[in-house]
């Protein structure tokens, strides 16, 4: 119990630490968003600088902190300019709908990358263990940017997929097998770009942590007294295979928000990444600032996440956690 | 293939790769900022041996390509012309590496302009775009895995050799900047930057931001390396001589963190080059008229682009093969780190 109570506190302060860090960047800035204002005729001074006391920037780093530490404290997480209206409701729609698509990509990637890797573990050095080892090789050096674009022309040109968006346009009056139709085919590029962005990284670990652990007395044992290939490799191979990967799979719930930035943009996925990158281009402090943090809220949970699994699934690290 | 080797190949595929990039003067047939307003959006030109009339040639021509009756944008082969294709043709004037001058390029083509990788909304050469901008994203990659590792190797020594509060503190920070998505970082300090700065300038800003974003997981293996290295014999043995911290810091921890500094660097590259491409396809990075593999994809953005030009799509694979050898270097580097120092093996993945 101390050692998760530990491990609480530690992402509690990485959280604070995060905050202060975007806070002290955020006042090296050179301008904000009401310079542009500034530059407008029609707009007199002492609006500018009125709207500037209204948003307290005109108060010293130090005690907007704490301002935004006290309103965080109530839930809060500011008030956006460019959109006028508070931070939290803002954030939260368009987080829902990247965790929709991350959440997907992620449970696909996983139920894909499990079998295979294992599969591969079984069949090392074989022909397909081969062929499935030059794929993710090739898979792994096409960055995101290239491959998402490239799908993307791809759906563009064959009129497969449609290319951008969240729904169509008369979403609203169709049925709801359409309604769930629609959604999957907006989806499924997005999807596609994040499975195949993910999917060559963890085979590679799965097969790797499978491979450790094949050739152990244990393994052969069983084997011996007959107990059936698939048993071993499913059954006790892969949980013997489980400390890596449930660190793995931690961070793949880390980087729900976080993961998919890039793809969003380019598919113009309606979630965070589009409208962070809309707020950094405008100087919305509190949009950016909030962004980073929630999405950074995921990661630490992600990690006190594979912490508590392994927790539970290592008893070697109970054992040393109240030894201690 | 045995380590070494291994080691070497990709090390020469690499160089050779980068010094195609870095003679791009020489292989480009053309200026990359020369525009043809005549000819936007022309697709690929594909080489000939065989003519019209059915005759075989043997030196490869092109046909011009000239807009369809009636359109503006679809093209067609003129057949009445063949532009032949010459090799180490004399052509736009540019400078090797920066310093020599020189019209010789490759190859080019009498009577008119060849496109082999098509051209751009003003007409711009591609394939020439492509090999220059090569320069400026690999150079931002170079030169941002150098401040990195620069600090990260400053840091992690620091944190090493004198622990206490000190490491715990520059830990700390390094714990911080692991924890932060290295995109939204990446995003973050460059939003806190000017938007609007001369090329020159917006180049550089890309090389110190990405150059700041990284240097955490180098400085936290580096100093793995010398926390073990500090109290090894010879260390203590030149200590005990009256060696001062930084001779002892120069002379004996440094060269041991050589292997990690090497591996990192064969890991940071690519990835630097990557931040580069990110940052100038969003509008953040190095701006036109300026070619860099990001800005050459920020033309996909629109729409129109996207579905009707499919070769603006090509200078996305350029980087694949950088890719590739980066890697490879990359993971022959690191077996052969961990080959030499067998017993150390939890030094390379540090909890």
């Amino acid at each position: 119990m101390r050692y998760l109570l530990r491990r609480t506190l530690h992402a509690v302060f990485l959280l604070l630490g995060v905050s202060l860090l975007t806070f002290l960047f955020s006042s090296l800035t050179p301008g904000n968003y009401f310079d542009e204002m500034r530059l407008n005729p029609q707009i007199s001074p002492d609006t500018v600088a009125a709207l500037r006391a209204q948003y307290q920037l005109d108060r010293p780093l130090p005690i907007r902190y704490l301002h935004w530490l006290n309103a965080v404290a109530h839930g809060e997480l500011g008030f956006s300019f460019a959109y006028n209206t508070p931070v939290a409701p803002l954030l939260w729609v368009r987080a829902r709908n990247t965790l929709l698509l991350t959440g997907t990509a992620t449970i696909l990637a996983w139920l894909v990358a499990l079998p295979l890797g294992v599969w591969s573990a079984a069949q090392l050095g074989r022909a397909p263990d081969r062929v499935l080892s030059w794929a993710t090789a090739t898979l792994l050096v096409v960055p995101d940017l290239v491959l998402a674009l490239g799908l993307l022309i791809l759906a563009v040109r064959t009129g497969w997929f449609p290319t951008g968006g969240l729904v169509s346009v008369g979403f609203d009056e169709l049925s709801p097998l359409h309604k769930l139709r629609d959604l999957v085919s907006h989806m499924t590029l997005p999807v596609v770009a994040l499975v195949l962005g993910t999917l060559p990284m963890l085979v590679r670990h799965v097969r790797a942590s499978v491979t450790e652990v094949l050739g152990a007395p244990f393994l052969r044992a069983a084997r011996s007294h007959g107990i059936s290939d698939r048993k071993l490799l499913y059954h006790y191979a892969l949980r013997a295979a489980a400390n890596p990967l449930i660190s793995l799979f931690g961070f793949s719930v880390g980087t729900l928000l976080s993961g998919s930035l890039l793809v969003e943009v380019i598919m113009s996925w309606p979630g965070l990444g589009p409208l962070l990158l809309e707020a950094i281009l405008a100087r919305d402090l509190y949009v950016v600032i909030g962004g980073v943090l929630l999405s950074m809220l995921f990661l630490v949970a992600g990690n006190l996440f594979a912490d508590v699994l392994l927790y539970w699934a290592d008893p070697r690290i109970r054992i040393a956690a109240s030894a201690k | 293939m045995k380590q070494p080797r291994r080691l070497a190949k990709w090390f020469v595929i690499l160089l050779l790769l980068h010094g195609i990039v870095a003679a791009a003067g020489f292989f480009a047939p053309y200026d990359p900022v020369e525009q043809d307003r005549e000819h936007p959006y022309l697709p690929p030109m594909h080489a000939h041996l065989i003519d019209a009339q059915g005759h075989i040639h043997a030196r490869p021509f092109f046909y011009p390509l000239r807009p369809r009756e009636g359109s503006f944008d679809q093209y067609e082969e003129n057949t009445t012309t063949a532009v032949p294709l010459k090799f180490f043709e004399s052509g736009a004037a540019y400078r090797l590496l920066g310093v020599l001058p020189s019209r010789l390029h490759l190859f080019g083509a009498e009577g008119g302009r060849i496109y082999l990788l098509g051209s751009d909304a003003f007409g711009r050469d591609q394939l020439s775009r492509i090999l220059y901008g090569g320069q400026v994203s690999l150079l931002a990659g170079l030169l941002g895995a150098g401040v990195t590792l620069l600090l990260g190797a400053l840091i992690g020594m620091a944190a090493g050799y004198f622990s206490g509060w000190r490491d715990e503190f520059l830990m700390r920070i390094a714990e911080l900047f692991l924890a932060l998505p290295w995109l939204y970082l990446l995003f973050a300090l460059r939003a806190f930057l000017p938007l609007t700065v001369s090329p020159f300038d917006s180049f550089l800003l890309v090389v110190v931001v990405i150059g700041m974003v990284g240097w955490a997981r180098p400085a936290r293996l580096v100093r793995g390396v010398v926390l073990s290295v500090k109290e090894r014999d010879f260390v203590r043995a030149a200590r005990g001589f009256g060696a001062s911290d930084l001779y002892l810091l120069r002379r004996h921890i440094l060269p041991e963190t050589a292997g990690v500094i090497l591996t990192q660097a064969a890991i940071l590259i690519p990835q630097f080059v990557l931040a580069e491409m990110t940052l100038s396809f969003l509008g953040l990075g190095v701006p036109e008229p300026l070619s860099s593999w990001g800005n050459l994809l920020a033309s996909l953005q629109q729409y129109n682009v996207l579905v009707s030009y499919w070769w603006m799509y090509l200078p996305a694979l350029a980087i694949v093969p950088f890719f590739l050898g980066y890697l490879r270097l990359a993971s022959a580097l690191q077996q052969r780190t961990v080959a030499y120092k067998i017993g150390e093996k939890d030094l390379w993945n540090p909890s």
